[in-house]
C-alpha cells in the first residue's frame, strides 16, 4: 500500500517535471536553444493564474481564467522569440544558454515584486483533498494531475503527427535549411513553437500550484525537469514524459528508503550516470557529423 | 615508390556503399587526382585516410605503415596533411594562428614548460614562426597574417586552409576540391602552388577536383570514381577519353 | 595610429607588442601595488574581491572562451579548492603550500571528471556541469564531519612566513596577496596562449574535425583545460572562502557557477581582460545598487534586485555587445586610432552560419 502511495506522488511530481520537460523539448528540437527559463515560465504561469483566480486578487472563475491565461503565456513567448531569441539567430549555443538564465533571473525578480515571495496556494478545482481507501490516502489533485498530463502529452503527440502545422514543425526541426527550402516558413513556425512552450508551462504551472503553494523560487524545479529531458534523450517528446516520470519516481522512493540526503542528489546522480553510458538519453540513436 | 596505398577498401554508410572495394596508390612525388561525379565517395576516401571513417574491409597503408592502427590525431604524425571541401578553419583565430596549428605536431615542449615560458619554449616558438613564415611568403598571405578568419574572403580562405596544411611540412598532401570557388585567376595561383609544392618542396599531392582543366594540367595519374568504384585509371587524357567515365558523367547530367 | 616594425619573431611572441603597451601595463600594475594608500579599507576590501572574483573568471575563461566549453558547474570546483585548501591547512601543512596544493588537487580532479564528460557538447556539457555543482552542494551538506555541512567552517588563520595575513586587522596584505595570485595566474594564462597548447585550445573550440586532422589530440585538449581551468577556479575559490571567513554549502551554490559565467560574458569572452572588467561589474553591482535604492527613498532591501538587474544587464550584453565591455572598449580604440578616418561598417557584427550542433 505504501509502495503504491509513494508511486502515485512521485508520478504526479514526475509529471509536472515532464511537462516542463516537455517545453525544453519543444524548444530545443523546433530551435536548438535550451530555454533555462522553462522552469521559470512554468512559475510565471501559476503565477499569471493565481492572479486573475484567487478572491484576494481578480477572483475570476477558473474556466473563464484559464483562456485568457493559455493566450498571455502564448503571447510571451510569441514575443520573447520576436523580440530577443530571433537576434540571436546564427549566434552560438553559449549566447542562448546564458540568454534565457539570465531571463529566468528576471522573471523571478519581476514575480516577486508582483506576487511577493511568500508561499501563495491558487485556489483550484483540482485542490480536490484526499481520497481515503483503508490505509491508502491518495491525493485527488495528483491523480488529476497525472491523468491531465497523460491526455496533453497524447494531444500533444497526435498534433505533431496529424496536423500540418505540427508536420512543419517537425520538419523544421530535422533540418532548418531544407525545411526554408520547402517553403516552411521556419521562423513563424520558431514563434509558435515559443508560444506553444508558453501554454504548455502554464498547465505544468496550473498543475504544480494545485498540489501545493508557489512561490517565485518554484522556477528552480526546472533543473530536475532539466535531468528528465536529458535522462528521456532531449529529442523527443514521449522521452521527455518518461524522464520526467522516472525522476518523480526516484525521490519519493530515495527518500524513504535510502539514508538522508539520497533523495535530492538522486536526480542528479542518475542524470549524470546517464549521460555517461548513454549521452544522448536513454530513447535516442547517434550520428557523427559529416566533412 | 608508393608512398599510400589503398588495398580493396570498402566502407558502408548504412545500406549506401560510400566507397567500394577500392585499391589505388599513390608515389612519392608525384600528384595524382580523384574526379568523379558528385557523391562518388572522393571525399570519403580521404576521410577513410585521415581515419575520420574505418572501412568495414580493405587496408591502407602510408609508407609502410598501417594508418589502420592510428587515431585521427595520430595520422598527422606520418607527415600526412589535409583540406577539407567545405573549408574547416579555426574562425575565432588569425591567420597566423591557424598556420601555427598546422605546425603542432612538430612541438616538442611540455605543457609545464609552456606554462612558464622557458627558453626551450621561446626558441620553438621561434621556429615554428620561421616555417610558418615561409608560407606566408610563399602563399602571398603577408596583407592577412594578423587578420581574423571570420572576416575573410572565401579565395583566403582556401589558401589559408593549404597553408596550414603546409605549414605542418607534409610528405602527402590531400587536398579537397582546392579551386572549387575560386575566380579564374586564383585557380590559375593555385595552379602554380601545386606545381611548386610537388617541385620545390617536394610534396606528394592527391587531391580530388571537378575543373579537369585544372587537373590536366597539374596531375601526373587521374582516377575515376563512381558510386565508390574504381571506373578509370591513368593519364588525364587516357580517363578523360574512357567511355565508362564519359557515361558516368552524363549519366548523372554534371557537365564537369 | 602606431606602426610596429617586425624585426623579429620575437615580436608575435614576447608579452607586450611595444614599448607603449607595455609601459601602460606597467603603469597599471604600479597603480595596483600603490593602490592601499589611494583608497580606504572598505574599498581595498572590494578591490580584493574584485581580484578574487577575476581569479576564479579566468579559469572558467580558460574552458569557455579558450576552449568553448560552457561549464554551469565551476562552483563545484571553487568549492573544491576551498575545502582541500581548509583541510590541509587543519591537518598542519602551512599556508603558503597548503594553498597550491589545493589547486592542484582540484585540477586533478577537474581533470578526472573532464574524462567521461568529453563526449559532451554544448548543452550536454552545460547540463552535466550544473548537476555536478547541485550535486556538490548536496555533498558538502551530507559530509558534514569534514565540511562541517551546513553550519560551515570557519577559516584559519593564514600566515605567510610568520606573518599574519587578515583581512580587518591587515588588509593590505589580503589584497596584495590575492593580487600576487591573479598576477601569478594571468602570467600563466598568457604563457598557455602564445604557446602550442593555448592554439591548441583555440582549435578544439573552432573545429574539432580541423584540430583532429592538424594533430590535436580533442580528448587530451579538453581534459588539460578542464583540468587547468578547474586549478585555477579552485585558488578563487580557496580565496574567496578565506576572505568570507566563514563559508558553507550555501557559499558555492550553483547559483555562483551562472554569475560566473555571466561575469566573463559581460567582461568579453576569450579575453584576458574580460574576466578583470566582468569581475569589477559583478563585485560592484550590489554597491551601485544599494546607492541608487537608498536615493530613491526605499528603506528596505528588494530581494532578487541584484540578480534581476544582473540579468536584465546580459541580456543587453548579449543582444547589443556580445563581445562584452573589452569588445566595446576595442572597438572604441579603433575608432580612435583611426579618427577621422574609422568607418560604421568596420564593426558591423559577422554573422555566422547557425552551427548546428544536432546531426539528425
Ligand atoms: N557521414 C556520412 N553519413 C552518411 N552518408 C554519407 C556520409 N558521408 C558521405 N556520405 C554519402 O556517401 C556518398 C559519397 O559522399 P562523398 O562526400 O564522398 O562524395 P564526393 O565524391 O566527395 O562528392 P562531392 O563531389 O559532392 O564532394 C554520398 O552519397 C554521401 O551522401
Ligand atoms: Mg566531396
Amino acid at each position: 500500500m505504501e509502495v503504491l502511495q509513494l508511486l502515485i506522488s512521485g508520478m504526479a511530481n514526475g509529471c509536472v517535471y515532464g511537462l516542463v520537460a516537455l517545453g525544453f523539448v519543444l524548444i530545443y528540437k523546433a530551435t536548438e536553444a535550451v530555454n533555462f527559463a522553462q522552469g521559470d515560465f512554468m512559475m510565471l504561469g501559476a503565477f499569471v493564474t493565481l492572479g486573475l483566480v484567487n478572491p484576494e486578487f481578480m477572483g475570476l472563475n477558473f474556466w473563464v481564467a484559464l483562456p485568457i491565461v493559455f493566450v498571455i503565456m502564448g503571447v510571451f513567448g510569441y514575443l520573447l522569440d520576436l523580440v530577443v531569441l530571433r537576434a540571436l539567430f546564427g549566434q552560438n549555443q553559449v549566447a542562448v544558454i546564458i540568454l534565457t538564465i539570465a531571463l529566468g533571473f528576471i522573471l523571478r525578480f519581476v514575480a516577486g515584486l508582483i506576487w511577493g515571495h511568500e508561499p501563495l496556494s491558487l485556489h483550484s478545482p483540482l485542490a480536490l483533498g484526499d481520497l481515503r481507501m483503508g490505509t491508502l490516502v491518495l491525493g485527488m489533485a495528483d491523480v488529476a494531475i497525472i491523468i491531465v498530463t497523460f491526455l496533453l502529452t497524447l494531444f500533444l503527440w497526435q498534433f505533431f503527427q496529424r496536423t500540418k502545422v505540427g508536420l512543419a514543425m517537425q520538419a523544421a526541426s530535422q533540418n532548418q535549411m531544407a525545411a526554408y527550402y520547402m517553403g516552411i516558413p521556419v521562423k513563424r513556425v520558431q514563434g509558435f513553437v515559443w508560444a506553444l512552450a508558453g501554454i504548455v508551462a502554464a498547465i505544468a504551472g496550473i498543475l504544480y500550484a494545485s498540489k501545493g503553494a508557489i512561490d517565485p523560487n518554484a522556477g528552480f524545479i526546472g533543473i530536475k525537469a532539466f535531468a528528465a529531458a536529458v535522462i528521456g534523450g532531449f529529442g523527443s517528446l514521449p522521452g521527455a514524459l518518461m524522464g520526467g516520470l522516472i525522476v518523480g519516481i526516484i525521490e519519493p522512493f530515495a527518500a524513504r528508503y535510502l539514508p538522508a540526503g539520497w533523495s535530492q542528489i538522486a536526480p542528479y546522480a542518475l542524470l549524470i550516470g546517464v549521460l555517461l553510458f548513454r549521452p544522448h538519453g536513454l530513447f535516442a540513436q547517434v550520428r557523427v557529423k559529416k566533412v | 615508390m608508393s608512398l599510400l596505398t589503398l588495398d580493396n577498401v570498402t566502407l558502408r554508410f548504412g545500406g549506401l556503399t560510400a566507397v567500394n572495394r577500392l585499391s589505388m596508390t599513390v608515389d612519392e612525388g608525384e600528384v595524382f587526382a580523384l574526379v568523379g561525379p558528385n557523391g562518388a565517395g572522393k571525399s570519403t576516401v580521404f576521410n577513410l585516410i585521415s581515419r575520420f571513417y574505418t572501412p568495414v574491409e580493405g587496408r591502407i597503408t602510408f609508407d609502410g605503415t598501417d594508418l589502420l592502427r592510428l587515431a585521427p590525431d595520430e595520422v598527422p604524425s606520418l607527415g600526412i596533411a589535409r583540406t577539407f571541401q567545405n573549408i574547416e578553419l579555426f574562425d575565432q583565430a588569425t591567420v597566423l594562428d591557424n598556420l601555427l596549428v598546422g605546425r603542432h605536431r612538430h612541438r616538442r615542449t611540455t605543457l609545464v614548460e609552456q606554462m612558464l615560458h622557458l627558453p626551450s619554449v621561446r626558441r620553438e616558438e621561434r621556429a615554428h614562426r620561421e616555417a610558418v613564415e615561409e608560407v606566408i611568403d610563399f602563399l602571398d598571405l603577408q596583407p592577412y597574417r594578423n587578420k581574423r578568419i571570420a572576416g575573410l574572403p572565401y579565395g583566403v580562405r582556401k589558401v589559408v586552409e593549404m597553408g596550414r596544411a603546409l605549414a605542418s611540412k607534409p610528405r602527402l598532401l590531400l587536398l579537397d576540391e582546392p579551386a572549387s570557388g575560386l575566380s579564374v585567376e586564383e585557380t590559375q595561383n593555385m595552379r602554380w602552388w601545386i606545381d611548386d609544392i610537388r617541385r620545390q618542396m617536394g610534396i606528394t599531392v592527391l587531391m580530388v577536383e571537378h575543373d579537369m582543366g585544372l587537373v590536366s594540367k597539374v596531375c601526373d595519374r587521374v582516377l575515376a570514381l563512381a558510386d565508390g568504384a574504381k571506373l578509370a585509371e591513368g593519364t588525364p587524357q587516357e580517363v578523360q577519353n574512357h567511355p565508362a567515365v564519359i557515361e558516368a558523367y552524363l549519366g548523372t547530367g554534371d557537365a564537369a | 595610429m602606431r606602426i610596429q616594425f617586425k624585426t623579429s619573431y620575437d615580436h608575435d611572441i614576447r608579452l607586450f607588442k611595444d614599448g607603449w603597451q607595455a609601459f601602460l601595463y606597467i603603469a597599471l600594475l604600479a597603480l595596483m601595488v600603490v593602490l592601499p594608500w589611494l583608497i580606504d579599507d572598505f574599498f581595498l576590501g572590494e578591490a580584493t574581491n574584485v581580484l578574487i572574483w577575476a581569479t576564479c573568471g579566468l579559469g572558467l575563461m580558460l574552458l569557455t572562451g579558450q576552449t568553448g566549453q560552457v561549464s554551469l558547474g565551476h562552483s563545484a570546483f571553487m568549492a573544491m579548492g576551498c575545502y582541500a585548501c581548509v583541510l590541509l591547512m587543519e591537518a598542519g601543512v602551512p599556508f603558503i603550500l597548503a594553498f597550491p596544493l589545493g589547486g592542484v588537487i582540484t585540477g586533478l580532479v577537474g581533470a578526472l571528471i573532464a574524462i567521461p564528460a568529453l563526449k559532451l557538447h554544448g548543452v550536454y556539457l552545460a547540463i552535466a556541469t550544473l548537476a555536478l555543482a547541485i550535486l556538490t552542494d548536496d555533498l558538502i551538506v551530507m559530509l558534514e564531519p569534514w565540511t562541517g555541512g551546513v553550519a560551515g567552517k570557519f577559516a584559519p588563520a593564514i600566515e605567510v612566513f610568520g606573518l599574519e595575513i587578515n583581512r580587518w586587522s591587515s588588509p593590505a596584505a589580503w589584497y596584495y596577496m590575492a593580487l600576487i595570485v591573479v598576477l601569478v595566474v594571468t602570467l600563466f594564462y598568457r604563457n598557455l596562449l602564445r604557446a602550442p597548447m593555448g592554439r591548441a585550445f583555440a582549435a578544439v573550440r573552432d573545429s574539432e574535425i580541423s584540430a583532429q586532422a592538424m594533430g590535436v589530440n580533442i580528448a587530451r585538449t579538453k581534459t588539460i583545460a578542464f583540468g587547468i581551468s578547474a586549478g585555477i577556479t579552485g585558488l578563487g575559490g580557496a580565496l574567496m572562502g578565506l576572505f568570507a571567513e566563514v563559508f558553507n554549502n550555501e557559499t558555492f551554490t550553483f547559483i555562483i557557477s551562472i554569475q560566473l559565467l555571466m561575469m566573463i560574458v559581460v567582461g568579453g569572452l576569450g579575453f584576458i581582460h574580460g574576466a578583470f572588467l566582468g569581475a569589477i561589474v559583478i563585485a560592484f553591482l550590489p554597491q551601485v545598487l544599494s546607492i541608487a535604492t537608498d536615493s530613491l527613498g526605499s528603506t528596505v532591501a528588494i530581494p532578487g534586485l541584484e540578480t534581476g538587474v544582473f540579468g536584465l544587464i546580459m541580456i543587453l550584453f548579449i543582444l547589443f555587445e556580445p563581445m562584452g565591455l573589452y569588445g566595446r572598449w576595442l572597438k572604441i580604440r579603433t575608432f580612435l586610432e583611426l579618427f577621422p578616418f574609422a568607418r560604421k561598417d568596420m564593426f558591423r557584427r559577422q554573422k555566422s552560419y547557425l552551427k548546428t550542433e544536432r546531426l539528425r
